[in-house]
């Protein structure tokens, strides 16, 4: 198995755009101040992929880094 | 006698180098600045007027990023480029706080525009866009920008603080008074800001007896830093700036997102046909027609992209442009309403990110789905003039339409 994916938003980056809640809002959830942050331990369940990426490459902050493992 | 304004106000001649020369008022850049951005981005990075008493501005989406960041040289506390800087009276926190004032004041105002926050406004939204869409379907035509686009966010933003939405007419006029008269004319933005305070200073003093189910009163009962109360000029500007930066910014996203179908039968058949593209086409217009640029002080010199820059000028701070950079947008001045990666910078970059973000966003999203749910078919008037507004907001304030097929 190869591809497995962990995103993480640094805290310090989001500012509250909340695009990638509306793009993937399996994958992120908002605090009472709009700020996002993944799921759980961020791991990405399979089948969201494509969404992970997608959101990531709309965050205008650059405030989420998604590795694999 | 003559008609020329009085000789102490600057003159705005029209421009004729824009590079060195340029001016965000003038008719051509009012019309269609698309072009002047390509000619002053392939100039430089940041480039200057003597204008405004001095202003830089930044071409690329690189620079406009690096100022936004950057709150050490960058003061928020002017936040619109006018040829006067007078002394500040009316400041508006959080969009003209710096740190470390600036994030205590944003905290408070963004619970109630959260996502979650905008699904319940969004039925009242659908409905006003209806109630609208009523008044002149019948008609067969319509001026949108007059008749639809302005009046959705007056009674949105109306409707979160307790205000009647019957006094739309009065908060557009106090707008235009800030936001486009104030840049040449201080007694115009003044007698604007005036009339403001004193309608929002009546709607405080009527809450501290009768307390409502509002964000005036939530403002009220909020907490500063310290533990104490907002004191009323805190709540008085605060409330100044939900409603002026609630309306014409929204008024215009809208208003250009419908010229753009208007004009480009293709787009407009596809969202018709898969209104679940709706939602991505929306972030394309905020990209492509980004309605609002704000402004920064110089009070530190430094570099931005490799440009010096001086102290006590002004900064024209246009998202507009940065998001047609080719550098960051692949085919940057063409509209994909189906645009997978963007990373617009339309509601800004760094802690002052528009706080009705989701709000503008909720609002251009169902004004769309509604007006394509019974106006499927329509196009501009051809007997008709499209006019933008000028300066810090950019929209259509006329976008004379026809509906059915042509």
């Amino acid at each position: 198995m190869s591809g497995k994916l962990k995103i993480h938003v640094d805290q310090d980056k989001c500012q509250g755009h909340a695009r990638c809640k509306s793009l993937a809002p399996e994958l992120f959830n908002l605090d009472e101040y709009g700020n996002a942050h993944e799921v759980g331990d961020g791991t990405v369940p399979a089948g969201l992929e494509d969404k992970a990426w997608l959101a990531k490459s709309n965050c205008p902050e650059f405030a989420i880094e998604v590795t694999e493992e | 006698m003559s008609d020329s304004p009085p000789s102490y106000l600057p003159e705005h001649p029209p421009v004729q180098d824009w590079v060195n020369d340029f001016d965000h008022t003038d008719p051509r850049w009012t019309e269609n600045p698309f072009p002047i951005w390509e000619e002053l981005r392939a100039a430089s990075p940041v480039v200057h007027t003597d204008r405004f008493l001095g202003c830089y501005m930044p071409t690329t989406y690189q620079a406009v990023k690096e100022i936004s960041y950057d709150t050490e040289h960058f003061s928020s506390r002017r936040v619109i480029v006018r040829d006067v800087r007078p002394e500040i009276t009316a400041r508006a926190p959080p969009i003209t706080s710096d740190p470390p004032e600036h994030k205590p004041a944003k905290q408070l105002l963004l619970p109630p525009f959260t996502p979650d926050a905008m699904k319940k406004l969004e039925p009242r939204v659908r409905a006003i866009c209806n109630e609208l869409i009523d008044e002149f379907i019948a008609d067969g035509n319509c001026d949108a920008a007059a008749r639809y686009t302005k009046h959705i966010p007056v009674r949105a933003i109306a409707h979160m603080l307790g205000i009647p939405e019957k006094d739309g007419d009065h908060f557009i006029r106090w707008i235009h008074g800030i936001l486009e008269l104030g840049i040449k004319d201080d007694d115009a933005l003044m007698g604007a800001v005036r009339e403001m305070t004193a309608y929002f200073a009546g709607h405080i003093e009527a809450r501290k007896t009768k307390p409502t189910d509002d964000l005036i009163t939530t403002l009220m009962n909020a907490k500063g830093p310290d533990g104490q109360p907002l004191e009323d000029g805190h709540v008085l500007g605060s409330l100044r700036l939900l409603l002026i930066a609630g309306i014409d910014t929204t008024w215009s996203a809208i208003g250009s997102s419908l010229w753009h179908l208007a004009k480009t039968p293709s787009d407009r058949e596809r969202l018709a046909r898969e209104p679940a593209l709706i939602p991505t086409a929306v972030e394309e217009f905020l990209r492509a027609y980004s309605p609002v640029t704000m402004a920064r002080e110089v009070i530190k010199e430094t570099t931005i992209s490799g440009c010096p820059v001086k102290a006590n000028n002004m900064v024209l701070l246009s998202f507009p442009a940065a998001n047609r950079d080719p550098a960051m947008f692949p085919d940057a001045d063409k509209v994909v309403i189906d645009r997978k990666e963007n990373r617009h910078a339309a509601f800004g970059l760094g802690i002052h990110r528009c706080v009705g973000s989701n709000l503008a966003r909720m609002e251009m999203i169902v004004a769309i789905e509604e007006w394509l749910k019974r106006i499927p078919e329509f196009r501009l008037d051809p007997a008709g003039t499209v006019t933008w507004s000028e300066g810090t907001v950019r929209g259509p304030r006329q976008l004379p339409m026809l509906f059915g097929k042509a």
